[in-house]
């Protein structure tokens, strides 16, 4: 009895943390959301904030566009980090620690001075575009950072030091034994990787799949900060309905914040569903 | 075989030579006079570091920065450790929830948050839009994940529920199983987390821009309106962000061996 009253006394020491995280995480978000289930002008319940938001080609393009890069840029990402990861995996203890640490850095490297460090490089006065004009090399004369193709090119950056971080650790699924093992019943390395190495990290390349995009979904300084709200995306939208400290159109902005968090949602969904599919095959 | 050791070696400097290029690019541009006509600058010069220690805008965006980041660090580290470790202990059935209330954020991202947040304090009873309160509350949150895992990792290698069992055995108290027993052996994990959570924090843009972009002005939103005026400076502004995230991941790396040693 005395020891329940004595644990009872503990919960005070929860009650900060429950304040804080009611108060700036679930209230915030719940409020979001009842938000984008209004109507501005009359305060009803109803879905025009849905339906003015997909039924503008403006928006439905923001939100195709998102979709696009980041599918193609985490599908990029993944591609260079199934072969950099398992080469890692390949180096001595000492030099895989110091890499990875390398690695991990850059993966802070993203945002406002990423997008500063790409116009050095390819900008209109970068030293690439500089050096492959002054060498003639005018196929990439048409190259433009500030499109579609540069952004994609700037997301992938900073997507591969996070599929390595995250797909790293999925090789250590396979054991030196079971490749010897492999081998000495016969196998070729190819059929080793074809029937044990890619099941054994086909999850960790879908579960990494699915949080590098949403990682692009989210991004927002990047893009803003290399096109401003001249690309179209989903996020800057969202951004650009913020002005000061004031949300215009609070309703409009909470229903295309709620789509975008409800696509990344949903991709790590299929993704998961994905998996469970492919782990069910296996056994 | 040997020739398979040579590819691995290879990709692995390949992907590093594509992930420094960009960094290497931003520092040579940092202490470069001229660097618009030609391949290579037109000469060197510490010039901008000195003109960016001297703009006392930048200084006052790095105090704020400093003093934003610390505030939020200090408040999750009061109110998390002690959170952890009282539901870890005494209450592990809740350990679920607290798991999907700490990794939330990382599914929330900051655009969303930012309207969220915005929407919620401009009116009704609370306003703290617009204050640096609301960025203070929205950066305890979105470090929420690194601290949880930090400190509940921690918590996991030292076996917290028995060391607390047997210093309450041996007649401590409850505070002073915490303070005296799992506080001083979860603390190299502590500052793990503190360190991710600061080179997070430090290079944190959306937040910072929507909640109080105007007028209180850290520093990624100062190097953001720098940009277009001066490159040579913003590229400084770089390389020093840079070289406290790299101080700062040795010492990750440090404190994480201290950490994993305590295990033995």
């Amino acid at each position: 009895m005395k020891s329940i009253r004595r644990n009872r006394l503990l919960l005070l020491f929860l009650l900060p943390f429950a304040l804080l995280v009611l108060g700036f995480e679930l209230l915030p978000l719940v409020g979001m959301t009842v938000d984008s289930l209004h109507d501005g002008d009359t305060g009803q319940w109803s879905w025009v904030q849905y339906a003015t938001a997909l039924g503008s080609k403006f928006y439905l393009q923001a939100l195709q566009n998102s979709v696009l890069i980041s599918f193609c840029s985490s599908l990029v990402g993944i591609l260079v980090a199934i072969v950099a990861a398992y080469s890692i995996t390949r180096l001595s203890p000492g030099t895989r620690d110091i890499i990875l640490m390398l690695s991990n850095m850059t993966s802070n490297f993203a945002g406002v001075p990423l997008a500063f460090a790409y116009m050095i490089l390819l900008g209109n006065n970068g030293i690439f575009t500089l050096l492959l004009h002054k060498w003639g090399w005018d196929v990439f004369a048409s190259f433009n950072l500030y499109s579609w193709i540069g952004l994609t090119l700037v997301y992938v950056y900073f997507q591969i030091p996070l599929a390595i971080l995250l797909l790293y650790p999925a090789y250590y699924g396979i054991q030196r034994q079971w490749k010897e093992a492999a081998l000495l019943l016969g196998a070729s390395p190819l059929r080793f990787w074809l029937h044990i190495g890619i099941p054994v990290i086909l999850p960790g390349v879908v579960g990494t799949f699915s949080i590098l995009f949403a990682n692009a979904m989210g991004a927002y300084a990047t893009a803003y900060a290399l096109v401003g709200s001249n690309y179209n995306l989903l996020a800057v939208r969202i951004g650009a309905l913020v002005s000061g400290d004031v949300v215009s159109q609070p309703q409009l902005a909470s229903a295309l914040a709620v789509i975008l968090a409800v696509t990344m949602v949903g991709a790590m969904w299929i993704n998961e569903r994905m998996m469970r599919r492919v782990r069910r095959d296996l056994q | 075989m040997r020739s398979g050791k040579w590819f691995h070696v290879s990709v692995v400097f390949l992907v590093l030579v594509y992930l420094f290029v960009p960094l290497l690019a931003t520092f040579l541009y940092s202490i470069a006079t001229d660097w618009y006509r030609t391949i290579l600058p037109e000469g060197f010069t510490l010039a901008w570091y000195r003109d960016l220690l001297l703009d006392p805008r930048f200084v006052d965006a790095a105090g704020r920065t400093i003093f934003v980041c610390t505030a939020a660090i200090l408040i999750s580290v009061a109110v998390m450790v002690p959170t952890i470790f009282l539901v870890t202990v005494y209450f592990p059935k809740w350990e679920r929830l607290l798991q999907a209330l700490t990794m939330l954020p990382y599914a929330v991202p900051g655009v969303v948050a930012a309207v969220a947040l915005i929407r919620m304090y401009s009116d009704g009873p609370l306003v703290l839009a617009g204050t640096v309160w609301l960025l203070i509350g929205a950066y305890f949150v979105s470090i929420l994940p690194f601290m949880y895992q930090g400190i509940r990792n921690s918590l996991r290698t030292i076996d917290a529920i028995r060391l607390t069992d047997a210093a309450e055995l041996l007649g401590a108290s409850k505070w002073q199983a915490f303070r005296l027993v799992v506080l001083p052996n979860i603390l190299p994990g502590v500052i793990v987390s503190i360190l991710l959570s600061f080179s997070m924090l430090f290079g944190e843009f959306v937040l910072a821009n929507l909640l109080i972009g105007g007028h209180y002005e850290l520093l990624q939103v100062y190097l953001m309106r720098r940009m277009s005026e001066s490159g040579h400076l913003s590229s400084a502004i770089v390389v020093a962000y840079f070289v406290l995230i790299l101080i700062m991941s040795g010492m990750v790396l440090k404190f994480s061996r201290s950490a994993k040693g305590a295990k033995l």
